[in-house]
């Protein structure tokens, strides 16, 4: 499960971009552990997460499989679940992930985490330099780290750099390059905007990991791009 | 994945969302899934929203509308008229599934994703000690799928060079030998959209390693991410982001475990166990 490791960017790309996840292992300290991604999931929301969510259930962004015509042109959609609504849908769940868009918020959540003291294991998904920053200001001691090293073969087969930084957004891969390209287009048309285009690719990306907010900025560098 | 062709009103949303580029439109105007491309993931089916139009009417308008070159455009995420359904599978090419949808377990492991907690538990299985490399090669990602006749190449090269495979990964499952990384001939064919193969080995061999992979990695018709843990000293601090930096990685984005796990005692369900 690489599935936040290898986001495409550099790093100035990528500084708006923690993926925080709590996982239990079975057979270790997965008994109680639902209760724990609980109180995980609800510390986070103090911190404005711009999405969460679990591989098996879900995220914040979710298809709609009982769209009609009024609630499509009256009503509205709801593209998105309320942050509270998603934590309840993750009831059995033993790991979990939230997104923040800026340092702040997850230096902050990592304090609060770490007086939570829940038992489980608490990873981060970031640039490296920033996440030892902020351990070291919150004395927390890292244990084990792992490293990308981006890609290699057939390079001639990957889509250009804004289609790549969408799509590796979910690192399960649900999010196809000839959706991400076809939405820049549209965001270059102004016949959608970057907020709706970003909704659209975090409801195909299932475990929570697609962040909305970077998508919205990548959008918007495509849409004036050379 | 099949497609209803009762329903399909062939409006071409669903093709650019397959990961593969494996849904077209046929010269009947209806959406088609190229068999050998799909990887089964599910992503059509599950991904785009419904609406549950009725097909009939939908044809009609979509043709007067075309009529006066204009076009009926449903919402980019939405299929109008539901038209996508699972098909059942069966062995060899559930593997495909298996291993492209991340809400299906393995079989094999009864884990669900692509491989298996890595580093990420590290704090409490202990799997990467110090002094260890876990090595996480992913073929197919992003977005380019693998087949395992590729695979095996990968897999026996990895074998030749000693490393360890991680017991629980599902492509180790389907080695028939994993001292020599030999992936059984009856899954080549199939295709997936990405497989890890998780190993391990000691740090100072990470060069060797990494070699071997960008040796093997051109000829490959497929692309390759890689990943390489280890476990930090007692201070937080890493051997391996300098040897890294050495061979020319920058290395600078990471998956980092915060060491706040523990082992927990497991809850007693029943009287006599509280007892």
């Amino acid at each position: 499960m690489t599935n936040t490791l290898h986001r495409f960017g550099k790093p100035e790309s990528l500084k708006d971009d923690f993926i925080v996840f709590i996982m239990a292992s079975r057979g270790v300290n997965h008994d109680g552990a639902p209760e724990k991604v609980r109180v995980f999931l609800n510390a986070a929301l103090k911190y404005n997460p711009v999405n969460i969510g679990n591989g098996l259930i879900g995220s914040m962004y979710r298809p709609e499989k009982d769209l009609s015509f009024t609630k499509l042109y009256f009503t509205g959609r709801k593209e998105q679940i309320p942050a509270q609504e998603a934590i309840v849908s993750l009831e059995e769940s033993i790991h979990a992930a939230v997104v923040f868009d800026n340092k702040e918020a997850m230096e902050g959540f990592l304090k609060e985490v770490k007086e939570l003291d829940l038992g489980l294991s608490v990873n981060v998904s970031a640039l490296a330099d920033e996440v030892r920053t902020a351990c070291r200001k919150n004395g927390i001691t890292i244990h084990s780290i792992e490293y990308s090293l981006g890609f290699h073969g057939d390079l001639f087969r990957l889509p250009d750099r804004h289609v790549l930084s969408l799509t590796t957004m979910c690192g399960h891969g649900m999010i196809s390059a000839g959706f991400a390209r076809k939405l820049i287009d549209h965001v270059k048309e102004a016949r959608i905007t970057p907020e709706k285009a970003a909704r659209y690719m975090a409801k195909f990306c299932v475990c929570g990991a697609f962040n909305t907010s970077r998508a919205v900025r990548i959008l918007n560098e495509a849409r004036t791009a050379n | 994945m099949k497609i209803d062709r009762k329903k399909c009103v062939g409006c071409a949303n669903c093709s650019p969302v397959c990961p593969m580029g494996a849904i077209y439109i046929d010269e009947n105007g209806f959406a088609e899934i190229n068999e050998e491309a799909c990887v089964e993931c599910h992503t059509c089916y599950r991904g785009l929203s419904v609406e549950s139009l009725p097909p009939w009417p939908v044809r009609y308008i979509r043709r007067l509308l075309a009529a006066v070159n204009l076009r009926f455009q449903p919402e980019l995420d939405i299929c109008p008229t539901g038209a996508f359904a699972p098909n059942e599978l069966s062995w060899p090419r559930t593997i495909r599934r298996a291993f492209s949808d991340p809400q299906v377990p393995h079989e094999s492991t009864n884990l669900a994703g692509r491989g298996t907690a890595e580093a990420k538990t590290n704090d409490v299985t202990n799997r990467i000690k110090e002094g260890e490399a876990g090595f996480v090669v992913e073929l197919g990602r992003p977005g380019v799928g693998v087949y395992f006749k590729e695979v095996d190449r990968v897999t026996q090269k990895l074998a030749e060079m000693g490393v360890a495979f991680e017991k629980e990964n599902p492509v180790t499952h389907l080695m028939n030998d994993p001292d020599n990384g030999r992936i059984r001939e009856d899954v080549f064919g199939e295709k997936v959209l990405s497989c890890i193969i998780e190993s391990k080995i000691r740090l100072n061999k990470v060069p060797d390693i990494l070699g071997a992979i960008k040796e093997l990695a051109p000829s490959l018709d497929t692309v390759v991410s890689i990943g390489v843990s280890t476990r930090c000293d007692i201070s937080g601090d890493d051997p391996l982001r300098e040897i890294l930096q050495d061979l020319g990685y920058d290395a600078w984005r990471a998956k980092i475990n915060l060491g706040m796990g523990r082992y927990a005692e497991p809850i007693s369900n029943t009287e006599e166990e509280k007892s």
